[in-house]
Order: C-alpha cells, then structure tokens, then sequence
C-alpha cells in the first residue's frame, strides 16, 4: 500500500472515531456500543429527522456543510465518514 | 383568486394568475440561512417562457410527457409551468427513490423529456443500466461549470427568444401522470386530468383559502400530491407565495417559519412529533411558576377556541409560542400517516391548528379534511365539497372500505387495465382503507384493508416492491407481508412489515440465517426496512401461476401466530 493510501486511510480512520465518540455523546450512548459498519438508524434508535440533527452536530465540528442529499441512502458510519472526509 | 370553473387546464389557469398577480412575490428559495431567490409572478414568468420556447422549439409537444427529478425548489415549478405551456403531461418523480427506480418509472411513463438536479442526475449516469434510458432530452439544474453531462443539457442555458404558443388542453385531457408507489413489481401510475386539479384546488381554497400575502412554506416532496396542489397549484391562482427550502434541517425549518411569516406549512406526522419534543422540552424547562402560569394561559386558549380558532385571542394569550412559529401561522396540514390525535390536541390548544385530513393518490389530494369547526383530532375530517363517500359493507359497528366517487378522482392507472378495473368499480373508487362515519359526519379511520403501509414519514411501502431485495435468501420460500394486514387493528399506527420464512427442512433459523436477513435489509432505505420476521411451517398457498396467494397466507397465519410471535429486527 502505497504511503499517501495509508495516510487517507488513516484520516479516515479518525473521521470516523470523531463521528462515533461525538454520535455517542449525543445520544448519550456508551461508545464501545457503536462500531463502524452500525446501521445507526438501528443502533442509535434515531429516525432520519433526528439523523440531521447529528449531521448538523458532525458539521459543526469539522467545519463543513453538507448538504441534505449526501445523507441520502447513507445508513453507516463508515459511509458518513467517507462523505465527511470528502469535504475536509 | 381566479374562478378556476372558467377554466378547461392548469396552464391556461397559471397563465393567467402570472399576469393578475405580476407584481407580487410568488417564490422564495433559501438555502439554510442565505435567501437564493425571490421571484415576482413576472419575474416567475420572464423566466419560464423562454424555456417553454426551447422545449417547444425541441418537438415537445401537445400530450408528451416530461418528468420532473428534483427536490423542492424554485425550478420544479418552473419547469412545471413551461411544461403545462407547451400542453405537456407532466411527470412527477420522488427523488427520495434509487437511481435504478428512477430508471424504471422514466421508462414506464415513457417522459420524452427529464428535469433533473445534477446530483440525482450523476446518480442515474452511473447505474449499470443508464444506456436504457428513454428521455430523449434532459435538462440538468445547478451543473457545476464543465461538468460531464453525460448527454444532457445545462437547464440554465435552455431558452429561446421568442414567445411561444400556448397550447390549450381540456378538461379531460391528461395533466399528470403520477406514481403512487411501485418500482419492484407493479409500477402504479395515477393518470390525473386537469378536472382532477382544478376541481381539487376548488374545493380546497373553499375551506383554505390563500390570497396575496399568505405565505406556504413548501417541505413535503413538490412530486407529492399534497405539496404540488397546495404549495403551487393552490397558492398560485390565489397569488400567494410559497418558501422553499433546500435543507430541512430542524433548526432551518423553524428559522424559516419566523423569517417568512409562514401562513400554511404541510407536514408528516414524524416532522409535528419533533416539534411537539421540542416545545414541551422548553417548557418542562421553565421554572415551577412559570409553567404553571404558561399552563392556566393553554387551558384558557382552550376552552376560548374550543368551537373554532381565535388566530388573534391565541397569539394574545400565548404570544412566546405564536412568536416561535413566526405569529402568522394559521394553520397545519397533515395527512397520509396515521397522527397521533394528542400531538395535534397539543397544538390546537396552543392555538396551533392542526388539520388533519384524508386522501390518496388516486382521487387527487384529500377526501377528507378537519374544517375545524370544531377541532376534532379523533377523525380525518368531512368530506370535501364535491366528495361523495360511502363505507362498503360495513359491520357490526359501522365499520367498512371506505369508496369514493368524485371529480378529483383519477382517470385510471397507467397502462394497467387490470389493475384500474379492480380499483373504480362503476364509478366508484375502492381505497382499500377502513372507516366510518360518525354521527357528525366525520369520517374515522381504523386500518387498511390492502396489505402495504404507510410510514410515519407519509410514504407508500407496498411489500411487492420490496421483495426482490429479498432474492436469494437461503430459505424454501419467503414473503413479505404487512403485519396490520395478517392482525387487522381497529386503528392506525404500529406500521410495519414482516417477512414470512419457510425454512427447508431440517433447516434451523441460526445467526446466520440472521445476517443473511439483516444483510438484505440493509439494502432498503431506512423507511422501507422490515421490521421482523415470523417462521411459517406450511407451504405457501400459490395460484395456478405459481404466485403466492398473500390474502390466503396472511389468513392463516393470523389464524394460527399471535402478532406476538413477530421477532424484531
């Protein structure tokens, strides 16, 4: 693998530590609870109403404006991470 | 507004209130905090002709269909009206569906022409099956400068100089076609004249009435029946203005109705649950005497509009509320999802009303609404004017399929004999939803007697349409069912729907068994997932063809399983 892979990789990595520690402190659900591939619709018990609240919590913190449509069909934190770390 | 009986189409009828109201605001688009557009009726049509000419120039013509692929903005209804100019049929599509979906429902409402936001447009670029695609135009909104269009054309650079001629349409002649659900199995295209539209906005304003000022914040999905016959229809032969949105972030939502002075707002019952969380967060947060205080001031606001509204006595007694949704607010649309009758008891005594109503995509935009006179939160309201409606073999306790009979009644279904023949049976449209009325002539609802579901989020999930994503389980044999069709309730909520597995024999339901389910799942959007299963030991009953008889099934199982033996998902 090359180095500027690993380094993507890697920052991606955190993206998606960031969004789980922050979805946890949100929902106010112990953080070992969720993992990344977590449907967080099921995981988090939130519907999509409460889904744009985190996503707004998440810009806030990255300082970054997604609009509404890059959440459409996303359901993982993995893919929210990749979204997220598109944007930074 | 305009007397809309003097009028044979939609297009004749916008045409007309674009020269009547020129000089009021008719649009507003924001984007969170930023304003991005205000239009006057003028300006609305400056920007819209030169496209109908383009189109017209293009071969578009009297009768063709053209699909609009966008979310709520000021170019859906634009593009609309230059359709409706050039005696198109428009095509509604619901963008919140895959891009594979969009596919399909563009080939079976064979659109010569796609409007669509560059997203939604990338999307479709991408799935395997882009070159069926049968638009022979498509215009593409907000394309990022040199971006690959992939064939299409930018709908910013799509204009003529010129005017064009207007076509006239008829009554009879078809205005939309739009798709009340289905994209796996049985695409349902609602075939909907402009006597559907104009007798529906008729009767509509009658109770409703818009006017120049007013102003109606635009959030359900604009391909919606609800939001295309109130947040454009409606409005724009009154000469009021709609608001737009492009995000519907919570906190942008509630900015907007102080920033605008919103008049009317349609929602879904998961969007009024928010709210009504969020208010009575704030006030448990209130100190002891103040909620006390707020409390004594509801329950006078209550008992003083206990016949009717008193817009002006609530605004007075309980002006932090009224300010929070902008103090215009009059009243809440909602319908098409089962509404918890607290949450809107909630509203109303804070002298917010909510107006329930009725309808479906078939008879056009409701059947039934809350005229408030008074507020009755346990019903879906009385029957429009021009609406007749009749309970079908009612029970014991008045109980039966709810038919109608009206002129906002569909034509038929697109290219589905079958199907129109067994919904309108002389005339009368079978809506597949039970009720009666009560001794008011108010109709109460308390189930369905068709097996697909409706969400919180008001959208149409019948099972056959996602079934495929089920394809391949490692069972003997799978069916998706509504879990309210096998136990009928006497009321509406606790929708959701399971799956029926066979198992092989000797097989065991293991955890693996359980990923595979979850595994497929997953595939649906979150509002069309499954939300448990049940094993059935029996063969399924199949017809001749060898398709399963779900009425059959769904009996049986009821006969034997409690809803009870549901396993969550």
């Amino acid at each position: 693998m090359g180095e500027f892979a690993q380094e993507l990789m890697s920052t991606t990595d955190q993206t998606l530590d960031e969004i789980l520690n922050l979805a946890a402190t949100h929902f106010k659900v112990p953080r070992e609870k969720l993992h990344a591939d977590d449907d967080f619709f099921k995981t988090l018990g939130i519907d999509s109403l409460q889904t744009l609240d985190l996503l707004t919590k998440l810009e806030n913190h990255f300082r970054i404006e997604l609009p509404d449509y890059e959440l459409q069909g996303v359901s993982d934190f993995r893919t929210l991470a990749g979204k997220i770390q598109a944007r930074l | 507004m305009l007397d809309l009986q003097k009028y044979s189409c939609l297009g004749a009828a916008l045409r007309d209130a674009l020269d009547r109201f020129s000089g009021e605001i008719c649009l507003i688009e924001a984007d969170r905090d930023r304003e991005k557009t205000r239009l006057t009726y003028s300006d609305f049509k400056e920007i819209a002709l030169p496209l109908a000419r383009a189109l017209e120039d293009a071969e578009f013509e009297a009768g063709d269909r053209a699909a609009i692929l966008m979310t709520n903005q000021s170019k859906w209804l634009i593009s609309a009206y230059a359709i409706f100019y050039c005696g198109g049929v428009l095509v509604p599509l619901d963008y919140k569906l895959t891009a594979a979906e969009h596919l399909q429902l563009l080939a079976h409402s064979k659109a010569k022409v796609l409007v669509v936001e560059y997203y939604l447009w990338r999307a479709i670029t991408q799935t395997p099956d882009f070159h069926n695609i049968t638009a022979k135009l498509v215009l593409v909104t907000e394309a990022p400068l040199g971006a690959d269009l992939a064939g299409g054309f930018r709908w910013e650079d799509f204009k003529r100089k010129g005017a064009p001629d207007f076509v006239m349409r008829q009554r009879e002649d078809v205005a939309c076609i739009v798709y009340s659900s289905g994209t796996g199995g049985r695409p349902k295209g609602c075939v909907l004249t402009h006597e559907n539209y104009l007798e529906q906005c008729r009767a509509l304003t009658a109770w409703y009435p818009f006017w120049p000022g007013v102003r109606y914040l635009s959030i359900l999905p604009t391909n919606h029946a609800i939001d295309f016959m109130v947040g454009f229809i409606g409005p724009f032969v009154c000469g009021a203005c709609v608001v737009h949105l492009r995000t519907l972030r919570p906190e942008f939502v509630r900015d907007a109705f102080v920033r605008y002075r919103i008049t009317y707002v349609s929602l879904v019952p998961m969007i009024v649950k928010n709210l009504e969380r969020g208010l009575r967060a704030k006030i448990d947060e209130l100190p002891g005497w103040k909620r006390a205080v707020l409390n004594r001031l509801i329950a006078l606001n209550t008992m003083l509009t206990r016949k009717r509204p008193h817009p002006r006595v609530s605004r007075a007694l309980l002006p932090g509320v009224h300010r929070a949704f902008g103090g215009e607010l009059l009243a809440v649309f909602t319908g098409g999802a089962f509404m918890e009758p607290s949450t809107m008891q909630f509203f109303y005594n804070l002298g917010i009303p909510v107006a329930n109503g009725y309808g479906l995509t078939e008879a056009g935009t409701a059947l039934t609404l809350n005229d408030l006179k008074p507020f009755r939160p346990d019903t879906v309201g009385k029957p429009m004017p021009g609406v007749e409606l009749r309970v079908l073999n009612p029970n014991d306790e008045g109980i039966g399929e709810i038919a109608t009979r009206s002129k906002t009644v569909m034509s038929h279904y697109l290219d589905d004999p079958e199907l129109t023949l067994e919904t309108i049976v002389e005339g009368w449209l079978l809506t597949g939803d039970l009720g009666r009325f009560d001794k008011t002539g108010h109709l109460q609802l308390f189930g369905r007697k068709k097996n697909m579901i409706v969400t919180e989020g008001g959208k149409n999930i019948y099972p056959e349409d996602i079934e495929n994503v089920f394809d391949g389980l490692p069972v003997k044999e799978y069916c998706i069912l509504a879990a309210n069709y096998v136990w009928p309730q006497k009321q509406l909520g606790r929708e959701t729907l399971i799956v029926v597995l066979r198992l092989e024999q000797n097989q065991r339901f293991d955890s693996a068994l359980l990923e595979e389910v979850l595994k497929r799942n997953r595939r649906l959007p979150d509002f069309k997932r499954v939300g448990g299963y049940v094993i059935w030991e029996k063969d399924f009953p199949r017809t001749a063809s060898m398709k399963i008889k779900r009425q059959m099934l769904g009996e049986e199982i009821s006969k034997t399983l409690q809803r009870e033996a549901v396993v969550s998902l």
